[in-house]
């Protein structure tokens, strides 16, 4: 493995961008996420790439659009409120099959809302994120490291797909710093016969475009594009189970609040409480099969979440109710303690009685 | 050590943010596991500025600090608003040109010392944030020339290489008070 270096998992991500092969970078600063824009500002000149501030993030969007139709690796960063601001250029992206990086630096909403980190765009993001029927792959990463290598896959996937992929992460994630490696395989940017490069006289005019004015077509363009998911969501799900061969309590978390929650199951642990975790770490395609299994052997789930109460309604979804979902949560740019999630647990414990 | 829980805390300026990061690459070097958590917001010079520092052999969980076993506190505001949440047994390193109070706690050991004062006497006065992690480190058992200067080379940029000796010489100083 390559030497670790300490990095903010905000450069990790854009440095894992360029490692990737991104060499268009439009965005518009915003905190907690300034730095990603600050490390393309300073690299990209110096490798050839492009580096704009744009005027607004609607702008940002929009030239993401005209470079992803060329076929070249492209990404844009916000957070929250700028993201909200993108949702036109999303759904764009989305009805004109293009693949883009998207990166959510999400701070407490709703509104211009504060600074401070939060998840409370969780419906935004696994909803689509715009108007019309569309997904993005939506990727919540729960470490620095993970911040670089998901951002790598999130490119990969992107062109696989010809979809926008998302980074969820949160004002922790971006501004902490912890040791990352990023020795990783880049796999080969796939052949973009679609792409707007010029004929060269040689071949029809390729048009991207979003719109299409007869319903049948526009019909039948959403049913493939909804094959396409369904492909996704068999295939390219990820999580990570933490403790669950024999537990009685699942904790459902991602990003920063599976970080704390690691900490209170530990702690249960030591108590003989039998709780683990699932931690989706794709949060579009939801991972409903580790939830489903493990309904037929916990007593009860916890969602432990930096918002109201989002990704809790999936975990219902994909446990079909089976067993009692319950919420610990902080919000408005608040965390949930150590110590707040252990309370859950042992209350979860004393409700579906293993003591 | 299985898991230290550090937390850094005073005015913007003070190297709050530099100190923990020392901390974090010297156990990055030493081949822990490490995480930085700076406290960001709306601050500018002159407010306060703080950071969690988790230095572990296990993977890191939460990088938030609530209970630190070592607070070093580099002024007033810092020390009242932290000084309750040091863990029992815990330590308090704090500046003590700029803090005049003592700290309540009767179960926590204290470290004061002049620092502000220290790095003005030696013609270091930005260098203050040093002297305390020197001291830190010499407290911990943890002061060795080799890690100090391998902890220093990656958190000091090329550009400013300069600085090196005299980062030594002001943790020396913590060290020795």
């Amino acid at each position: 493995m390559a030497d670790k270096v300490l990095m903010k998992g905000n450069e990790a991500i854009a440095e894992a961008a360029i490692i990737a092969g991104c060499r268009h970078y439009f965005g518009y600063p915003i905190t907690p996420q300034t730095e990603i824009a600050a490390y393309m500002a300073k690299r990209m000149p110096k490798i050839g790439g492009t580096f704009l501030q744009a005027e607004s993030e609607i702008a940002a969007i929009n030239m993401v659009y005209g470079v992803a139709s060329t076929g070249l690796r492209v990404m844009t960063s916000s957070s929250s409120p700028g993201i909200s601001l993108k949702g036109e250029g999303l759904s764009y992206l989305a009805g004109a099959d293009l693949p883009s990086l998207v990166v959510n630096v999400q701070r407490g909403g709703p509104g211009l809302g504060g600074i401070q980190p939060s998840q409370s765009d969780y419906f935004q993001a696994t909803r689509g994120g715009g108007h019309g029927d569309f997904r993005m792959i939506v990727l919540a990463p729960a470490s620095v490291q993970e911040m670089a290598e998901l951002t790598v896959r999130g490119f990969e996937l992107a062109d696989k797909y010809r979809m926008t992929a998302m980074i969820l992460a949160d004002g922790t994630m971006g501004q902490m710093m912890e040791p990352v490696a990023l020795d990783f395989d880049v796999k080969p940017v796939p052949e973009k016969p679609w792409a707007t490069t010029g004929t060269g006289m040689k071949r029809p005019h390729n048009i991207v475009n979003s719109l299409s004015l007869v319903p049948e077509e526009l019909e039948q363009l959403n049913i493939a594009r909804f094959e396409r998911y369904k492909q996704i969501e068999e295939t390219e799900t990820l999580y990570e189970e933490y403790m669950m061969d024999d537990a009685e309590i699942a904790i459902a978390a991602f990003g920063i609040a599976a970080r704390v929650a690691k900490n209170a199951i530990v702690e249960a642990r030591k108590m003989g409480i039998k709780v683990g975790m699932i931690r989706p770490i794709t949060l579009w395609p939801f991972p409903k099969a580790p939830f489903k299994k493990a309904a037929e052997h916990v007593k009860q789930f916890i969602s432990v979440e930096l918002s109201m109460g989002q990704m809790i309604e999936d975990v219902k979804l994909a446990s079909e109710c089976r067993v009692p979902v319950t919420l610990c949560n902080r919000v408005g740019g608040m965390i949930p303690s150590p110590e707040q999630v252990l309370e859950s647990i042992k209350e979860a414990a004393k409700n579906g009685g293993n003591n | 050590m299985s898991t230290r829980q550090l937390l850094f805390s005073g005015f913007g300026g003070q190297g709050i943010l530099f100190a923990g990061k020392f901390i974090a690459y010297k156990g990055l070097t030493d081949e822990k596991q490490v995480s930085w958590l700076p406290s960001y917001g709306p601050e500018m010079r002159g407010g306060t500025a703080s950071c969690s520092v988790i230095v572990s052999d296990e993977p890191v969980g939460s990088p938030i600090v609530s209970t630190p076993d070592v607070l070093i506190a580099m002024n007033l505001p810092s020390l009242d608003k932290y000084e309750n949440a040091v863990a029992k047994g815990g330590i308090i390193i704090m500046d003590s040109s700029l803090i005049e109070r003592k700290v309540m706690r009767d179960d926590v050991t204290v470290y004061a010392v002049p620092a502000t004062q220290l790095a003005s006497d030696n013609g270091m006065p930005t260098l203050a944030n040093m002297i305390l992690v020197g001291k830190l480190l010499k407290v911990l058992d943890d002061f060795s020339e080799e890690s100090v200067t391998a902890g220093l080379k990656k958190v000091i940029s090329a550009k400013r290489a300069d600085m090196l000796d005299v980062n030594r010489k002001a943790m020396q100083i913590g060290a020795d008070y």
